[in-house]
């Protein structure tokens, strides 16, 4: 039982850390990147949302 | 599996997005605009006679408010990618996932991303002084990634090895400190940052709690229909 569940982990961890880099990019792009013309758009969600945003 | 989770995520985060605007435009935005005539130099602190504490605000505007609902929608999706997965890989290993257990998912994700970096950075009015942007971005990030484990150890862990892991991880970031400027410049008054940092604090608790709710209701919900 441990060992099949052991493989179904293996064979199936790549949707969930495919899901969280997408999430962490999106919320980094959307977040954090500081070019400018991002930030100026993103500027009043970034403060609103507690970023560190200038 | 992928597509499941997508779709919840997609759902929950465009939703709970549109919610958190709808609540930054009504409560956050009013007290932002008010600081940034202060950090523009329009009104100014401790001035004769004082400056009113109501003056008139711009009112809505279409493209930077616009915008402000873009990105909302766009990071509450970024916000749902992570949660879901997350939830996706507690369910296969046993957890159950609906509605209601949502809820506590999704506050549980206000407490890691707004709530533990606010304890030690305050959501932050325009025009108040702060450290180096960079150094506060490495900060926000290290902290969000100890309180995650520090949540997730609390919840799922067994013992008190993972109990005490989880309350080390907890108190550390703000053992260590956040960076904070050398000297307070700041020209908007306390009475606004605070009452921002505040707004800001409970618009996340209510977006994040819907996020959760709908989260774990379309992961119910894509999962019976698989």
């Amino acid at each position: 039982m441990s060992t099949l569940a052991q493989s179904t982990v293996a064979t199936t961890v790549l949707p969930f850390v495919a899901a969280m880099l997408i999430g962490l990019g999106i919320v980094t792009l959307a977040g954090h990147v500081q070019a400018a013309a991002l930030h100026d758009a993103a500027h009043d969600v970034r403060h609103a949302t507690g970023f560190p945003c200038h | 599996m992928f597509q499941k989770i997508l779709t919840s995520a997609l759902f929950a985060g465009f939703c709970a997005g549109l919610i958190a605007a709808a609540l930054q435009l009504a409560f956050v935005q009013p007290v932002l605009l008010h600081a940034e005539l202060y950090e523009g130099g329009e009104l100014a602190h401790f001035a004769t006679p004082p400056a009113s504490a109501d003056p008139e605000l711009p009112g809505f505007d279409p493209v930077r408010d616009g915008l402000s609902i873009l990105f909302s929608a766009l990071i509450y999706v970024g916000y749902g990618m992570i949660l879901v997965a997350c939830m996706a890989f507690a369910a296969m290993r046993g957890a159950q996932i609906d509605a209601r257990r949502g809820i506590v998912w999704g506050i549980a994700g206000f407490v890691a991303v707004h709530f533990a970096p606010a304890v030690s950075l305050p959501p932050e009015v325009p025009g108040v002084a702060a450290a180096d942007i960079g150094a506060r971005q490495i900060w926000w990030w290290g902290t969000v990634a100890a309180s995650a484990t520090a949540l997730a150890l609390i919840g799922f862990g067994k013992g008190w090895p993972a109990w005490g892991a989880a309350i080390l991880l907890l108190l550390a970031p703000h053992v260590i400190g956040a960076p904070h400027p050398d000297a307070f410049a700041g020209p908007v008054p306390p009475e606004i940052a605070a009452l921002f940092a505040a707004r800001a604090l409970g618009t996340g608790l209510a977006a994040w709690a819907v996020l959760g709710l709908l989260a774990g209701y379309f992961w119910q919900r894509e999962s019976a229909s698989a």
